[in-house]
């Protein structure tokens, strides 16, 4: 494959500084009115999961009224099938589907990370054994596995995360390779080698930097994956049992007959707080990477990936 | 590289793929879970019953010698008995199979058909409202978890449309009377349409936003400027000269996109209690019966695998420039 050309003009070629990955990642978000509005909404989520302790207390599953009791001045979203507040339950739920989506992007960020910059980097036989492995991995379907996995192994909150971050590195691993191929053909890599810095140096100062804020976006868009798949998963009733997510909301709604009680309220607010999360980093962090991974600007090429989503803008004239 | 090249090597791929996935199963079954038999529960067995119920499982083999007589297994179509009903696995998955298919197929065609639609529509009607709204509408139902989306369509939309929302067919069809085929097939598709109109609506974004994207591009071509140049009407030009050629990209992210599609079909089917391979999954992870859970999850890999080996194969035949 021929080096990825990055478009970037001569001048940016400089060592990297230290808020170079800060910078690059601010830009676009405040280019983008869109990306300024998804930033806003996932902020409001993560405070709501930081402080879900103080702003619900200790129990957030204490029955406050009758079962599937509407709305009313008191309870604004009424209560769930074991009379639980539902807001307080939204609250708690907020804690763990982040939590979830954050430990799981962030475990599939560092193994397809590390993949992809030893592909990408070293190439030849590495390169080809790995991908290849990529490869297989990619066509075998994501979601099904996880079920299985999760299944067969535990259903602790951390052990979801896990699989789920096992299981998503693929996408990760083939777009940084595809930079690290190109970081690793820059002049100044080029030099640092020729003054005789060790593989390992010319990883961890040279090219790290400059594939971090590309890393980051593909991060963002994985949380939103995982925050989908913990749904998944916790709708098969493989979610930890004592865990309230979103994802278990949902289930509870479903399993507690709320739509034969037409609660409305039970079964809308989990399903839309996920959407706007998943909308959100899906288009955080779409507006990151295509502003950071050039492949992208061509709309052909951008074909072969997971739930693609090219930027709206990207093709206007 | 020659067109019989590229051919050979997307089937080989297929083929390390479908062993890859094989093994994978093999592992994650035999190797890293205990056994079968601790996994049954059960505790009024003997260890008698339990040593007996090993050596007939073959499990008290070294993992090497048990991964050859699953591979041989395998290939003579023998995915073993189900724990609970005893049955052979195979012809357990044959009703389900059935059932699914044509399911997610239907889902498939709606999410294909809205997808192409409004990202024709946005396209053509680039930076209206009607491209804004195309857009924010495929984006939202894309962020949508497929088994609430489905729990919202029984709640307001079932009742409206007066369709059934759970199981595959009428139960009081044909004890009166004998029905016809058409009823039966008219049933029959009662019972899809609110399943798969979920999927549908699910997957439909990101088609919106490929269509989209290919046919600005394709707009932007030489030989679109010449179609109108020559005279041709809007649709002429849109058909023939944009949309054929936009249509590429589709058939990879549809074949892409087929893990999603599955992965979702487990979740909808579940609301919908619809009998097919994710009902059936879901029953065997509930009553812990790993062959039968074992044995769906590799024909569902199966079928990704053999659906992506033809999506390449029909995309070569479209364009025979990806060889390139």
């Amino acid at each position: 494959m021929s080096p990825v050309q990055t478009g970037a003009p001569p001048a940016e070629e400089a060592p990297p500084t230290r808020s170079l990955a800060l910078r690059t990642l601010a830009s676009p978000i405040l280019r983008e009115p869109s990306a300024l509005v998804a930033l806003a909404v996932l902020a409001f989520f993560v405070f709501l999961a930081v402080a879900s302790p103080l702003l619900v207390g200790d129990d957030p599953k204490a029955q406050v009224g009758e079962v599937f009791e509407p709305p009313s001045r008191e309870l604004p979203l009424g209560t769930d099938g074991g009379g639980a507040n539902m807001v307080s339950m939204l609250v708690a739920g907020a804690q763990i589907s982040l939590l979830i989506g954050f430990a799981a992007a962030l475990i599939s960020a560092v193994i397809g990370g590390t993949v992809g910059i030893l592909s990408g980097f070293f190439g030849g036989r590495t390169d080809t054994v790995l991908m290849r492995l990529t490869d297989y991995f990619l066509v075998i379907p994501d979601v099904p596995l996880m079920i299985v996995i999760a299944a067969l192994f535990g259903r602790s909150t951390w052990n979801i995360a896990l699989i789920i971050g096992v299981i998503y590195w693929t996408f990760t691993a083939r777009l940084i390779r595809a930079q690290t191929k190109s970081v690793r053909e820059r002049v100044y890599v080029q030099r640092a080698r020729a003054l005789g810095a060790r593989n390992s140096r010319l990883v961890l100062r040279h090219v790290l930097p400059q594939v971090t804020p590309l890393l980051i976006a593909n991060t963002v868009l994985l949380i939103a994956y995982a925050i989908f798949a913990e749904t998944f998963i916790t709708f098969l009733g493989l979610g930890d049992p004592t865990a309230i997510s979103w994802g278990r909301l949902i289930e509870n709604a479903f399993k507690d007959d709320a739509i034969i009680n037409e609660a409305w309220w039970a079964i809308i607010p989990p399903g839309l707080c996920v959407m706007f999360v998943v909308l959100a980093c899906t288009i955080l962090g779409q507006a990151l990477e295509d502003a950071l991974n050039p492949r992208l600007r061509t709309g052909h090429l951008s074909v072969r990936r997971f739930r693609v989503l090219p930027s709206p803008r990207r093709q206007e004239p | 590289m020659r067109g019989s090249d590229y051919v050979v090597k997307r089937v080989l791929f297929a083929i390390g793929t479908v062993f890859v996935a094989v093994t994978l199963n093999f592992v994650l079954f035999r190797s890293l879970s205990g056994d079968a038999v601790s996994a049954l529960r059960c505790r009024t067995c003997t260890q008698d019953f339990k040593e007996f119920q090993r050596r007939e499982l073959g499990l008290d083999k070294s993992k090497w010698e048990q991964y050859k007589i699953y591979l041989v297994d395998l290939a003579h179509g023998d995915m073993g008995r189900s724990l609970r009903t005893e049955e052979p696995v195979r012809s357990i998955l044959w009703e389900p199979i059935k059932n699914t298919l044509p399911m997610v197929a239907l889902g498939t065609l709606f999410s294909i058909v809205f997808g192409i639609a409004t990202g024709v529509i946005a396209a053509w009607r680039r930076g209206t409202a009607a491209d804004k709204g195309a857009l924010w509408g495929g984006l939202a139902f894309y962020s949508m978890a497929p088994q609430w989306l489905g729990l919202v369509i029984v709640l307001y939309l079932a009742g409206w449309l007066g369709l059934p929302t759970s199981g595959v067919k009428d139960p009081t069809l044909g004890i009166l009377s004998d029905p016809s085929a058409i009823e039966v097939v008219v049933d029959r598709l009662e019972h899809m349409i609110l399943p798969a109109l979920t999927l549908g609506l699910v997957i439909f974004g990101q088609y919106t936003l490929i269509v989209r994207s290919a046919m600005l591009e394709t707009l932007g071509e030489d030989y679109v400027l010449t179609s109108r140049a020559k005279g041709l009407s809007n649709w002429a030009t849109v058909w023939k000269h944009g949309f054929r050629n936009a249509m590429l990209p589709v058939i990879t992210l549809v074949a892409l996109s087929l893990g999603f599609i599955i992965g979702g079909a487990i979740t909808v089917e579940y609301v919908f209690s619809y009998p097919g391979i994710g009902l059936l999954i879901v029953e065997a992870i509930d009553q812990r019966d790993y062959p039968v859970l074992q044995a769906a999850f590799l024909l569902l890999t199966l079928s990704v695998i053999l659906f992506n080996l033809l999506a390449d194969l029909l995309y070569f035949r479209l364009d025979p420039r990806v060889t390139e």
